[in-house]
């Protein structure tokens, strides 16, 4: 390292204070900002639960969808139309819907019914106990063991229930990928007996899952299914729509911005001012390297330096800080819902950058005026 | 090899514009040589530091010309200045102005780290100047565990740590008693004068006029005579 830096290094962390108060800023900002935009992610993921759980290449559904937990059912020709689609190798039904249920308590627990259809078992979660083949014996159901699986009253193999004055029986446990958003416990059944036991409306299907022959097809199959009226989307087409949904047309992603800019904020005034004022203490020291011999060049590497050094070990603690209570949280709450993501941590990074360029442009313009003979001169 | 260090002529250095324009240096020319100590005196307020500044390539002239071994400083730019002041000249300043956060031999070795000399060989030299101003065993400490007297000595030691050519001490002995004070300057005369290196010294303690080669006199901004001329016979 060259010499000045080391001496810029010396003046900033020898001032245990201010370097402290710096720390603090910035990796307070850094833990804000990872903290709520990690949450979320996980939120997020968390609202296309059913997506990610079930598969499948391409979701057809109704243009009019925003998110998956506000189906609109399709009527059953679209099931014949879309099979008849050339690049389509198969395409099933899925049933997903709500149903009160009566448990043996005699309380009612709102539930999601996923409905997989009869003869592919297409989107079958893994199975914990019981067999996945169980599904087809009477009044059947599959219980979820995710966060809400306790609101079942921890159910056993044979554990029945009312839905809907029908006698539902839980005849396995599996597990998904990932919980859903809304609180509610999943129960997984057979397509058709999903519509036995709960009220419909004249159309059925919920979404029409599509394996294409190749994924040359795609494009293809989203062209025929957009000129019969209805969309076609990727799976991951499907998770970005909901999330979107999220993101901008509720109160989620509004609060979410307010938060990381409050974050940015609460970084950006902390971090810049106390170094501003650690420049300011510093003018004397500064000017006196000045007066020797340091060029000018030499002054704004090391307040550079200073900054940059600043910001990424306050970028690094904030970012152990985050994993650390993350895993914490997790430890007691198995799905507690916070990921963090590559571009999360990109933001935070970018945003601490820009508080440590700004903070440092202006402890450069200051550094840069000092007159040498208005310190000495005593 | 005596011979002229600096040669100032017509400095001039001003505050202010227009009505409200006051001089802090009027027209000032002098020379001082190589192997020489000179001494420039006057009361406070009188221009000293002012023109110290100028003389030493830290505060630019309004008017006027400073040659320092046959360049004109004030006709380089900017970075050349810097390297110059950073090989040729070393100045202690009136309050020292050493950094709290750094050892005293950290701040010693400053003008070499400057000079982007590896950081061990420039502790190692800073430790031997430290050790000709009697500091050796202070290295590691801060300067503020330091007397004032001890202080001053170390921003002697920074002031020749390159080895310049013109060493320039603005009122050396201002915040030390008469005795320390005396024997700082005794020692600057008897270690760190030589032939190749020119000395100016700004005071108004007349305690340590002897040490002096020649004396000259500010009032006002001006220089207004010679106290004491060399003694050709010394
Ligand atoms: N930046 C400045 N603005 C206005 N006046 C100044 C400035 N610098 C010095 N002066 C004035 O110039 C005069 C000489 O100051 P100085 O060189 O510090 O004197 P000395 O060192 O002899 O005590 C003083 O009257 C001082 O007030
Ligand atoms: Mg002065």
């Amino acid at each position: 390292m060259p010499g000045i830096l080391k001496i810029a290094y010396k003046l900033l962390a020898n001032d245990r204070a201010r370097f402290v108060a710096l720390l603090i800023g910035i990796t307070f900002a850094v833990f804000l900002m990872i903290a709520v935009t990690s949450m979320f992610s996980g939120t997020l993921k968390r609202a296309s639960a059913t997506v990610i759980n079930i598969g499948g290449s391409i979701w057809v559904m109704d243009p009019s969808i925003q998110t998956v937990a506000n189906t609109i059912p399709l009527p059953d020709y679209i099931l014949d139309e879309v099979r008849s689609i050339p690049g389509v190798k198969y395409a099933v039904p899925l049933y997903a819907g709500a149903a009160l249920l009566k448990l043996h308590d005699g309380a009612y627990q709102s539930a999601n019914i996923v409905g997989l259809d009869d003869t592919s078992l297409f989107g079958r979660p893994a199975m914990l106990s019981g067999n996945i083949a169980d599904i087809f014996a009477e009044s059947a159901f599959i219980a979820v063991k995710d966060s809400e699986f306790y609101k079942l009253e921890n159910p056993t193999i044979g554990t029945d229930f009312e839905i809907n004055d029908h006698r539902g029986v839980i005849v396995g446990i599996a597990k998904v990928a990932s919980s859903g958003l809304f609180g509610v416990p999943t129960l997984y059944t057979t397509y058709y007996r999903a519509l036995y036991y709960i009220p419909n409306m004249r159309f059925t299907i919920s979404y029409i899952l599509v394996e294409p022959k190749t994924s040359a097809e795609v494009k293809a199959i989203k062209q025929q299914v957009a000129a019969a009226g209805y969309l076609a989307l990727t799976k991951d087409e499907f998770i970005a729509k909901i999330s979107n949904f999220y993101k901008y047309q509720t109160g989620f992603g509004v609060n979410l911005m307010l938060m990381t800019v409050i974050s940015f904020i609460i970084g950006l005034s902390i971090s810049g001012q106390t170094f501003y004022t650690f420049i300011l203490e510093n003018l004397e020291r500064f000017g006196a390297l000045k007066a020797i011999g340091a060029t000018s060049r030499d002054l704004v590497y090391m307040i550079l330096f200073q900054a940059a050094f600043v910001a990424v070990t306050g970028f690094g603690i904030g970012v152990g800080l985050c994993t650390f209570i993350i895993w914490l949280a997790r430890a007691y709450l198995p799905d507690y819902a916070a990921i963090m993501t590559f571009p999360n941590l990109s933001l935070a990074f970018g945003m601490v950058v820009v508080i440590a360029a700004i903070s440092s442009y202006v402890g450069v313009r200051k550094v840069l005026t000092i007159e040498p003979f208005d310190i000495f001169r005593g | 090899m005596p011979g002229t260090a600096i040669e100032a002529v017509g400095l001039s250095k001003w505050f202010g514009a227009g009505e409200a324009r006051t001089y802090a240096v009027k027209e000032v020319s002098f020379q001082a040589d190589f192997g020489e100590i000179l001494y420039v005196v006057g009361p406070s307020g009188s221009g000293k530091t002012t023109m110290l500044s100028m003389i030493s390539g830290i505060l630019r002239p309004n008017a006027g010309k400073v040659t320092i071994e046959g360049t004109d400083i004030w006709s380089l730019s900017d970075d050349a200045l810097a390297a110059f002041r950073l090989r040729k000249i070393g100045f202690v300043f009136q309050d020292f102005h050493l950094f709290p956060r750094l050892t005293t031999a950290e701040n010693v070795a400053i003008p070499l780290i400057l000079q982007d000399r590896n950081w061990d060989e420039a502790i190692a030299e800073a430790v031997k100047d430290l050790e000709v101003v009697g500091l050796k065993d202070k290295a590691a400490l801060p300067p503020v565990k330091l007397s004032g007297g001890e202080q001053q000595r170390v921003a002697i030691a920074r002031a020749i740590v390159s080895r310049p050519d013109i060493l320039i001490l603005d009122e050396p002995t201002a915040s030390l008693d008469g005795e320390t004070g005396r024997t700082i300057v005794s020692f600057v005369r008897q270690h760190l004068l030589s032939d190749r290196r020119c000395i100016v010294i700004v005071t108004h303690d007349s305690r340590i006029y002897d040490f002096a080669d020649r004396i000259v006199k500010m009032e006002d901004g001006r220089l207004t005579g010679v106290e004491r001329e060399k003694l050709d016979a010394q």
